[in-house]
């Protein structure tokens, strides 16, 4: 019975001890790790907190001894004796802070070493990050698949060790990559190019956010790193492989000059821009994806973002080719679904007040159409 | 060994300089008019800390609006751009108009009675350096007003206090707000520079007859380290302005990364300021803590000649830690492990000079004043701050808590808990000397307990969401991140802080006009300023006083065990 309890008592410690899925207090809790560049960061700072630890009490509790030992009695009104210094004891509190700080170095310079310079396996997959002001651009030059905000990785299990390298830099200003659980930050410089690594090794979502001010939407430039399952990860880079068609099919046409130009439109304008399409003048006042594509292609959005395969390649703005396989829009502040899809087009500083997207004006009719064709981008 | 001859405290019968000049009573303007022109450095001193207090106060509620945000999650009250501009204008104020300049006043004010000078070194200087000061802070806050600009964007800077480059190039930040911030500082280093030169001449060259150097009080001492600092340091930081403005205004590319500029460059410059400056702000509070710890345990300072080394040490030392502020911008290995390790050793002299405080209340007679409670509350707060201080400098810790809450609670432990808890014992111990009338010691009380409790319920818990992922300088940020509760406390402490200075301000007011008349001497101590009247004559001493220990006044109050003997 006793020891039945004295194991189910050890097995809880052990369980809050080891990877949880859901860390207590806060999904960002840094004392949460789940990939060893955290673990390593995790158990050296329990290392310094014990010496730290240790210095505290002792000295506080002199602290307060002396102030409550060495206090003035009323009446007494000798001085007591003085003492100006002894060559041994400042001897002694010199050493020993010393000795301390040697041990807490060599421990500090293990870590820095291990993390930083640890060599890069065949099997890593590449990354580049690159920070805008507000939002993050994830590309996977091997893979050739262009994301946004929400960055994909395998897991790394003992099975398949199949660790994520980083390459960091900014189109814009500095910012911070920053996922507590996964690993500390590392700044994104534009003109410069760093480089960081994780491992994570529990499958599931690990939140994080920008760590170095960069603007007036600087609080939220949030970011979620999914790390999924060998296989879910083969799936899903599949998926972001495939490319969209032109309202008209007509891939072709960007490099062709139009046979029947428009006026007031440039030559090389594909047909589809023309609004020579007769199908869809007649319907487009309706609210449907071909529709929403027809005004999408009409509007400066192509400037700013990416449809693969399709007229749009902006590269200011996040890429939209699939956006519909992220669960949140500008950079993770608000869920992406019909309602906030049409919101964020209407009027972005509704949801993030400074974000460089800038209000079209369109007509209600013409937002919820667009709306209607980005719910398509799958 | 030349006998003291210094003006003798009252209480030995007769011998006290009683001579005061006839009273003054001209009319308003002639009196503004005297404060103007005045190159007096008592004068001087009381307008850099009145400066200084006044923007306190500014500084004070812009950080309560800042608290007011943050409160909530998904708080509304105040727009991104706005609370930009607020924390922006909170750092830059409480460091280069608060900081600097309370400390410079206090310094001016003391170090001539302290050395037994009848003024500093260029009293013109001097004035001038504040004058200039005083300019630099009003430009700042004139952004406000003016820093609108042509291109018609916001006001006031919103850059962060260290405005990092590239987001204060005119791509990111056109109208005039990076400007009004970067003269407004590059005047205000004119005139630190001025008065740490002034300091510096005055230490070396203004001493009364029979002090040495190591006769010299410790405050000199630390004084003079900080001003050697000031030299060094804002060098570096007026170079970076002037590359700013010249990016901005004349084509150049030293941080304008879209030409080829460098965005580390501009961290390196201000780094290599900032971090000295931190030891700039904190070394006089060292040294309001070795006048006053000694003179309330009733015990000469412990150790007086490794007090000194540890403080030149200080000085020496933190002119190499400055890229620990930059450990995660992408730094080699052996970068990062270099600094780490000139970091640490910073612990070395710090940790001497916690261990000759304790070893100075060791033995003695402790008198429990607000000066010596602020002062205790001094030396629990700074060994906290010092061992956060380590867990940064273990780089690879600080990967994680690099510009995160935790840093913020760091660096206001310093700040407020260490400097600022200094400043209020120094305002208390040496208001007497300034005014001739005592602060009231139950107001007293009062504010020092409030201010216990609201710094201890902000601060400490402000650790945590560090701990939990939550960065700085965010405006607003996600209910799901456990951070709410810790919030909402921390903002109750910041209004409990608010409360406790304006007690202090009622009770400096207060005691102003009808405080206890403090004698010049009310504390039993035992550097020359107490030999002579409070306030003190425009010339200070009546007789140039001349001294034989490090502890003049004791030697006078202790014929029979002078430390004149000792020494
Ligand atoms: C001036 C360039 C610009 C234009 C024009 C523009 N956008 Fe954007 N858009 C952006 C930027 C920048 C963001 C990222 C905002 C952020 O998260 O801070 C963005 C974000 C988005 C997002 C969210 C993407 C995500 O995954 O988070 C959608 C959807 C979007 N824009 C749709 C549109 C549509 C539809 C139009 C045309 C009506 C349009 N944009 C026009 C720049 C632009
Ligand atoms: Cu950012």
């Amino acid at each position: 019975m006793r020891s039945s309890r004295r194991a189910a008592f050890w097995a809880f410690l052990l369980s809050a001890n080891a990877v949880r899925a859901e860390p207590i207090l806060s999904p960002t809790n840094i004392f949460a790790p789940v990939s060893t560049p955290a673990h390593e960061v995790h158990s050296l700072s329990l290392f310094v907190l014990t010496i730290t630890g240790g210095i505290f009490f002792t000295l506080s509790a002199l602290l307060i001894y002396a102030l409550v030992r060495f206090r003035s009695r009323p009446g007494d009104t000798a001085e007591p004796p003085q003492i100006f210094g002894s060559t041994q004891i400042e001897l002694a509190w010199t050493i020993i802070p010393v000795l301390l700080i040697t041990m807490l170095f060599l421990g500090t310079a293990r870590v820095i070493f291990a993390v930083e310079d640890a060599p890069k396996p065949k099997a890593a997959l590449e990354v580049v990050a690159i920070g805008h002001q507000f939002w993050w651009e994830f590309r996977y030059p091997h893979y050739n698949v262009v994301t946004a905000n929400e960055l994909h990785v395998p897991v790394s299990s003992a099975q398949s060790y199949r660790p994520t390298f980083l390459k960091l830099t900014s189109a814009d200003v500095m910012h911070s990559f920053w996922v507590p659980r996964l690993a500390g930050k590392t700044d994104l410089l534009p003109n410069r190019v760093n480089e960081m690594w994780f491992d994570p090794q529990v499958v599931g979502l690990y939140l994080g956010q920008c760590a170095q001010f960069c603007g007036p939407e600087h609080g939220k430039m949030l970011l979620r790193v999914y790390v999924d399952t060998p296989a879910a990860f083969d799936a899903w880079i599949r998926a972001q492989q495939t490319t969209h068609a032109d309202a008209k099919g007509a891939n072709a046409a960007l490099s062709v000059p139009n046979p029947n130009p428009v006026a007031g439109f440039p030559v090389n304008t594909p047909p589809t821009l023309g609004g020579t399409n007769g199908d869809l003048a007649n319907n487009s006042q309706a609210i449907t994806a071909p529709a929403g594509q027809q005004v999408f292609e009409h509007q400066a959005c192509i400037n700013c973002h990416t449809v693969a395969g399709t007229v749009a390649n902006g590269r200011y703005g996040p890429d939209l080719t699939h956006l519909m396989s992220r669960d949140t829009i500008a950079a993770g502040i608000a869920k992406n679904d019909h309602d906030h899809l049409l919101r964020w087009i209407t009027d972005p500083n509704d949801l993030k007040p400074a974000s460089l997207m800038p209000a079209m004006h369109l007509t209600d009719r013409q937002n919820e159409q667009i709306t209607a064709y980005l719910l398509t981008l799958r | 060994m030349a006998t003291p001859t210094i003006p003798i405290p009252d209480h030995v019968e007769g011998a006290f300089d009683e001579t005061q000049p006839p009273k003054f009573r001209g009319t308003y303007l002639e009196k503004v008019h005297g404060w103007v022109v005045t190159v007096d450095h008592k004068k001087i001193g009381l307008m850099y800390i009145s400066y200084a207090l006044i923007f306190l106060l500014v500084a004070g509620a812009e950080a309560l609006a800042i608290r007011v945000q943050l409160a909530r999650p998904e708080n509304t009250a105040i727009s991104p751009l706005v609370y930009n501009r607020i924390f922006t204008m909170h750092g830059t104020t409480m460091v280069f108009l608060v900081g600097m300049p309370i400390l410079f006043g206090f310094g001016n004010y003391l170090i001539p009675l302290m050395i037994g000078a009848r003024d500093m070194a260029f009293p013109r200087l001097n004035a001038f350096s504040f004058w200039i000061s005083a300019f630099a802070g009003i430009l700042l806050y004139y952004s406000f007003i003016g820093g609108l600009g042509l291109s018609g964007t916001g006001t006031a800077p919103d850059v962060g206090w260290f405005a990092y480059a590239p987001l204060t190039e005119k791509p990111f930040s056109p109208g005039h707000t990076v400007d009004y911030w970067a003269v407004s500082l590059l005047a205000n280093g004119i005139g630190s520079i001025g008065t740490a030169i002034n300091i510096i001449a005055t230490i070396f060259s203004m001493r009364c007859k029979g002090m040495t150097l190591f006769r010299m009080p410790l405050l000199p001492w630390v004084y003079l380290t900080m001003s050697g600092l000031v030299l060094v340091a804002i060098g570096p930081l007026t170079a970076a302005q002037v590359m700013l403005l010249v990016d901005r205004y004349l084509g150049g590319h030293f941080f304008d990364t879209q030409m080829g500029g460098s965005s580390i460059l501009w961290a390196h410059f201000f780094w290599i300021f900032g971090h000295p400056e931190v030891y700039i702000l904190v070394l006089p509070a060292f040294a309001f803590a070795n006048e006053i710890i000694p003179v309330f345990s009733r015990k000469a300072i412990f150790g007086y000649p490794a007090m000194v080394a540890a403080t030149v040490g200080i000085g020496f030392i933190s002119l190499g830690v400055w890229a620990h502020h930059m450990f995660t911008i992408g730094m080699t290995s052996f970068g990062n492990a270099f600094f780490t390790l000139s970091t640490m050793l910073v612990s070395i002299p710090t940790g001497i000079k916690t261990f000759n405080w304790l070893a100075t209340l060791w033995g003695g007679k402790i008198r429990f004043t607000t000066a010596m409670l602020f002062s205790v509350g001094f030396l629990f707060q700074w060994l906290i701050a010092g061992l956060t201080g380590i867990m940064l400098s273990v780089s690879a810790w600080d990967w994680q808590l690099h510009n995160s809450y935790f840093v913020v609670a760091h660096f206001h432990y310093v700040l407020v808990g260490g400097i600022l808890f200094m400043i209020f014992a120094a305002i208390y111990y040496w208001f007497p000397k300034m005014t001739g009338r005592m602060l009231n010691e139950r107001l007293g009380k009062w504010h020092f307990w409030l201010m216990l409790v609201g710094f201890h319920l902000t601060f400490d818990l402000m650790h945590v969401p560090g701990v939990l992922g939550m960065p700085r300088q965010i405006y607003t940020y996600q209910a799901d991140r456990g951070w709410t509760v810790w919030n909402e406390f921390i903002s109750l402490g910041g209004f409990i802080q608010g409360a406790a200075v304006l007690v202090l301000v009622y009770n400096m007011v207060h005691s102003y006009f009808r405080g206890a008349v403090a004698g010049p001497d009310p504390w039993d101590g035992w550097t020359l300023e107490w030999s002579t009247a409070s306030p003190p004559p425009d010339y200070n001493f009546a007789v140039e006083p001349v001294v034989a220990s490090r502890r003049p006044l004791w030697d006078l109050k202790h014929p029979e065990d002078p430390d004149s003997a000792v020494e």
